[in-house]
């Protein structure tokens, strides 16, 4: 078990809030507030994210236990704790986390003006509770940190969003509301009936199949809001549209991962039996996402509600790819979920650019603008292809194992999942074709000026990253293959267990 | 190394190209693509002259893919006898074609980025072509589908052009689905995607079934057949080859290289490549045969009516292909590839012809205002003849020996089958001769009916663009005498080795050299025919055409809107999807989830609590942070409650 001599993933949770009090501290005239808000947030972001390599680099590939484990008793003997530690299902999402928000920062240089200072606070905090989320080893800690994301996120969709941002943030408030208490019930209901919530001990506490099912529903009315899976997924085009570009970066990049990796944490690995009673209807729910969804974002006039949209299909795979528990289908989650995190993020931002110099995201308003902006072309080009699942981008691979996985338990499953090939290359194309290509006529679009280096820096690592995790996906998949193998081990010894049990 | 050599310098070129071009200049792109592509060139017709010639195939491992449990798809390049035809061919056209296009692109404003997406082009081919399992098999497979959706939408300030590309590339997606589903399916089967594990366990599978929609089917019919839905798509057969006469808004070199030569013969090598998983599959072979046998005969049918220059030629593609494809249909893959390869010649040849007339004309393309130019430009005139006459298999032309042996083998093949093959490719083999002269006289004789302005300029093309026309006339004269042999003679399989596989039931190959006389020369006489047809049609009685078109209103039409697929397409499939994505969107998330869901509590909320309405105003974090202090409570008060 990897460990090093001090608390790297407490140093790497909370070093944002200490850069963040340091924000608060600032005292002067507003520009150098702002001046300083930037900087500060900027180089604690890059410590954390620099600081979260040595996970990268330490982290023993071998071994699916978790890892650069801290504890510390919060109540009772351990009953509730500070427990935190990563395997490999967790490792990769924290790295995401780190990695996007620097970028976050970077990409909201000059397009925020007013109230900097809390924004950057905002941002720093979000990166606390996206860290410690994935991080966490006990149930309380993971539910206080679950929860505490939303707070910045509302913040910076209702004090930094566009015009109908009270309307976004109430919806997604009253989706995640319902989702939370019932989550909250099964936190307290297996408290009281394991003793603990320490999330290693209750990945062995045998479960009646009654109570499984009980939780299964508590967890998915949570997780499945979060995804997000249809049909609760309409908070997320508002939010997203509302959002400022940080904000969807963060959203698509990071907090829709949460569902996934709840049902990946949780539901797969407590609740086996209850798993693979309700398959046939996570399947259901992610086959009619990657359609509907699919052909609403063809419908879309609004670049970022498109891309939204196309979220929502993605989604839909990952979830469908979880619960044929086969290794390829549950690897290709894991990946998509990442590449996902990466395509949509520089996606959010490639809207982003355009935005910050026309303020309009009607897809409309644009056209031809290749000609004025070819480095931009190119990269919405790839990101484009990433986000098809063109072979070679990180978008393929997850794809394709999802795919994989899906034939082994259903060929017509496999199908559906298989149309958003046709779906997603229909309206991304359309989409880069209405905005990028067409002969420039617009008075207004003719002055454009194509990346500037600031913006170039946002994007570089992530290409880099589309491109690396499409030709060499081991370099990521071997973190978390190791984990995924063990998972479905125990997956068939409690299935094995528990008809034992029932006497088959 | 020299496996590298052969396929990784497109690459390096297309990067530079694509990533420094404003720097190097228009110069420096094309001599530094053309450069690595003559290197590529020239390690491919060494491994081509040593591992299908001399015979010593092998593979060169380069590193791990995606590798899932027992799912492994690895980076490596496969070079046996198949993938070195192809290497050879691939490598040698494309590297004329490069060349060519420093003629025909001179006045072209983003020369550097038409050369980056061409070498792109040949980088994803080559990948196709050598790849060891079918997961590198479908990278390179979509990579030139979408160097073929940058090429074709190259002019991309026309709306024409985006809409071809986008057709290109989703139409060519629908074919992918069956690829990638194909894939899963012999995954599942065999347990691997690499080929030599897949072929090694096919032997033991190939009794089972599988259940897919409530039927249950034999499981390597359902691959079979799926990974035949991709080659469709690709190749462009019938009811997945609506992209391809769109495709030729790209610029001519595009045409010739991706839509004739390479590109959408990836299909065929497809089916020869899974030639063991075929041969098991005799119900997928049929659907081969007939599919291919009918895209031949149909497009033949509407290239007779086109009248832009470059749609005459690409339907004549989509026809050739169809050939392809019903020799594999009849287990004659070699012959499949041996058309495969004459083809790429004479037909690369026809569209730089045509591109040559297509420059020479100020980029005029329909053939009712050509007319009248042999004279002004004897050296592409004289090609066109060259490639017609391969194309329309004439002795001695490349065409003649692979076409004939593919209508052979249709024959003798002996089943029902083949024998519609035989009969579609018969009178398909009629309409091409007549189609290749109808074009030729109406492009090059008669009367000029361009505008007085336009015929003053025409004019010969410059060397660079005639001496690549040149020498892919060599191939198109000789590549059939010289490797008639090799490829489909008696010996063949000495040639292809464990490249393709062929069950000892199906003797078509063997037996194609026995056909009776006339099912030998049954082929040229309808060629025969066809010339004279159109000599008739278009020389001696020019009225005749329009005559013939007033008395069958009706079939003309059919034929000129080429079957009516595009309309049928955009009312069954376009405009359905259009509109249910915003039934979708107005009814369902915000008519039926949001209306019953959200704003429904709110409203009812509303009206029960002024409280509520604080919600609306912007103040939803309050709540959140209530939510979690009320948590940290009520833990507090159940821990200390139990303990």
């Amino acid at each position: 078990m990897s460990t090093v001599g001090f608390p790297l993933l407490s140093l790497i949770i909370f070093l944002p809030l200490v850069g963040a009090a340091i924000i608060a501290s600032v005292r002067g005239d507003e520009r150098t507030i702002a001046s300083n808000a930037r900087w500060t947030a900027l180089w604690t972001s890059l410590i954390v994210f620099f600081l979260s390599l040595v996970l990268w680099v330490r982290f023993d590939r071998s071994s699916a236990d978790f890892q650069f484990v801290e504890r510390a008793a919060w109540f009772g003997d351990l009953a509730i704790s500070y427990h935190v530690g990563v395997d490999g299902l967790s490792v990769l999402f924290v790295l995401l986390s780190t990695a996007l928000t620097p970028i976050c920062v970077i990409a909201s240089w000059e397009s925020v003006e007013n109230k900097v200072r809390e924004y950057m606070i905002a941002f720093l905090v979000l990166e606390t509770m996206m860290v410690g989320m994935f991080a966490a080893l006990d149930l309380v800690i993971f539910y206080l940190f679950f929860e505490g994301v939303l707070i910045p996120m509302f913040l910076i969709i209702g004090i930094w969003g566009g015009p109908r941002r009270t309307y976004a943030a109430f919806k997604f408030f009253l989706f995640t509301l319902a989702g939370s208490v019932l989550m909250l019930l099964a936190v307290i209901w297996l408290y009281l009936d394991a003793g603990t919530t320490d999330i290693p001990f209750l990945l062995d506490h045998p479960l009646s199949r009654s109570a499984q099912i009980w939780l299964f529903l508590a967890f998915f009315a949570s997780f499945a809001v979060k995804v997000p899976m249809w049909p609760f997924h309409t908070w997320l085009p508002d939010a997203h549209v509302e959002a400022p570009t940080a904000g969807s970066v963060i959203l698509a990049g990071v907090l829709l991962k949460m569902g996934g990796y709840g049902f990946l944490r949780f539901s797969l690995p407590m609740l086996p039996e209850a798993s693979v009673d309700f398959a046939p209807l996570i399947f259901a729910l992610s086959a009619i996402a990657v359609v509907y969804t699919s052909l609403v974002a063809l419908a879309q006039e609004d670049i970022k509600k498109l891309i939204a949209y196309s979220s929502v299909a993605h989604m839909g795979l990952v979830t469908l790819g979880l619960f044929t528990f086969t290794t390829q289908g549950i690897e290709g989650a894991i990946f998509q979920m990442l590449s996902h995190g990466v395509v949509s993020a520089a996606l959010f931002l490639c809207v982003g650019v355009i935005y910050d110099r026309m303020h309009t995201r009607e897809i409309a308003a644009y056209g031809g603008l290749a000609h004025r902006m070819p480095r931009y072309a190119l990269l919405f080009m790839l990101f484009s292809m990433a986000s098809v699942g063109l072979p070679g981008t990180s978008g393929f691979v997850g794809e394709f194992l999802a795919i994989v996985g899906a034939w082994q338990v259903n060929r017509v499953l496999a199908l559906v999942a298989a149309s958003g090939m046709v779906l997603g290359a229909a309206y991304m194309l359309w989409l880069y074709r209405r905005v990028l290509f067409g002969a420039l006529t617009k008075p207004e679009l003719k002055a454009l000026l194509d990346l500037s280096p600031r913006e170039v820096a946002a994007f570089t690592p992530l290409a880099a990253l589309t491109l690396w995790m499409g030709i060499y996906p081991s370099s990521f998949m071997q973190f978390f293959s190791v984990s995924v193998a063990s998972l479905l081990d125990r997956h068939q010894a409690m299935l094995g267990a528990s008809r034992q049990l029932a006497g088959l | 190394m020299l496996e590298v050599g052969a396929v990784f310098p497109p690459l390096l070129g297309a990067l530079i190209a694509g990533l420094f071009g404003r720097s190097l200049g228009d110069r420096g792109a094309q001599g530094v693509t053309i450069g690595l592509m003559l290197v590529a060139a020239l390690c491919g017709t060494i491994l081509f002259v040593d591992v299908a010639l001399h015979g010593n195939p092998r593979t060169v491992d380069l590193a791990t893919w995606i590798a899932s449990g027992s799912l492994e798809a690895r980076w490596s390049l496969r070079f046996d006898t198949l993938s070195a035809v192809m290497v050879g061919m691939v490598t040698v056209v494309s590297t004329l074609i490069h060349i060519y296009s420093v003629g025909y692109m001179s006045h072209d404003p983003s020369i550097p980025r038409f050369m980056a997406y061409l070498s792109l082009f040949t980088f994803a081919m080559l990948m196709l072509v050598t790849a060891d399992d079918l997961v590198q098999l479908f990278f390179g497979w979509e990579g030139v589908g979408l160097a073929s959706y940058l090429l074709i939408g190259f002019w991309f300030d026309r709306d024409s052009a985006n809409a071809a590309a986008m057709k290109a590339f989703i139409v060519n997606r629908v074919g992918d689905v069956g690829f990638a589903l194909g894939i899963a399916g012999v995954f599942a089967l065999t347990d691997s995607v690499a080929f030599n594990g897949i072929f090694a366990a096919l032997p033991e599978v190939a009794a089972r079934t599988i259940t897919a929609a409530g039927i249950e089917f034999r499981a390597v019919e359902l691959c079979a057949v799926l990974l035949f839905i991709g080659a469709m798509g690709k190749s462009a057969q019938l009811f997945l080859h609506t992209w391809l006469p769109d495709a030729m808004e790209g610029p001519t070199p595009v045409s010739a290289l991706i839509h004739a030569a390479t590109m959408v013969t990836a299909g065929v090598f497809l089916t020869a490549r899974m030639s063991p998983l075929f041969e098991l599959a005799p119900t997928a072979l049929a659907i081969v045969t007939v599919i291919g046998a009918a895209t031949a005969l149909f497009a033949a049918t509407v290239g007779c009516v086109q009248n832009d220059i470059k749609r005459v030629i690409a339907y004549s593609t989509c026809s050739q292909l169809g050939y392809m494809f019903f020799a594999a249909g009849v287990s004659a893959y070699p012959a499949a590839i041996f058309h495969l390869f004459t083809h790429a010649f004479f037909k690369a040849l026809l569209f730089l012809s045509a591109g040559s007339v297509i420059h020479a004309m100020d980029g005029e393309q329909d053939i009712r205002r050509m007319g009248g130019i042999w004279r002004k430009v004897p050296i592409t005139y004289a090609m066109m003849w060259v490639g017609s006459l391969a194309l329309a298999g004439i002795p001695i032309f490349a065409g003649y020996y692979s076409k004939d042996m593919v209508l052979e083998v249709a024959w003798a093949s002996g089943t029902t089958v083949g024998r519609f093959a035989f009969a579609c490719g018969l009178i398909a083999a009629f309409l091409t001769a007549f189609y290749s002269w109808r074009l030729l006289i109406l492009t090059f004789h008669g009367e000029a009916r361009a505008d007085a302005h336009t015929m003053s300029h025409v004019h010969e093309s410059p060397p660079v663009m005639t001496v690549p026309l040149a020498l892919l006339a060599i191939g198109a004269v000789f590549a059939g005498l010289v490797f008639y042999e090799p490829f489909v003679g008696h010996h063949y399989s000495g040639f292809w080795r464990e490249a393709i596989v062929i069950a000892p039931e199906h003797r078509a190959m063997e037996l194609a050299h026995d056909v009776p006389a006339e099912v030998k020369y049954a082929p040229l006489v309808l060629a025969g025919a066809g010339i004279a047809t159109a000599v008739l049609f278009y020389g001696l009685a020019p009225r005749l055409p329009a005559a013939l078109a007033e008395a069958f209103p009706g079939a003309y039409r059919f034929l000129l809107n080429k079957w009516y697929f595009d309309e049928l397409y955009d009312r069954l499939f376009v405009r359905p999807a259009c509109a249910l994505g915003t039934a979708l969107w107005k009814g369902g998330d915000l008519g039926t989830i949001d209306r019953y869901g959200p704003d429904g509590v709110a409203a009812a909320a509303r009206g029960i609590g002024r409280g509520i309405v604080r919600i609306q105003s912007g103040y939803v974090y309050h709540y959140a942070f209530a939510m979690l202090v009320g948590l940290v409570v009520l833990v507090t008060l159940a821990a200390t409650g139990r303990l």
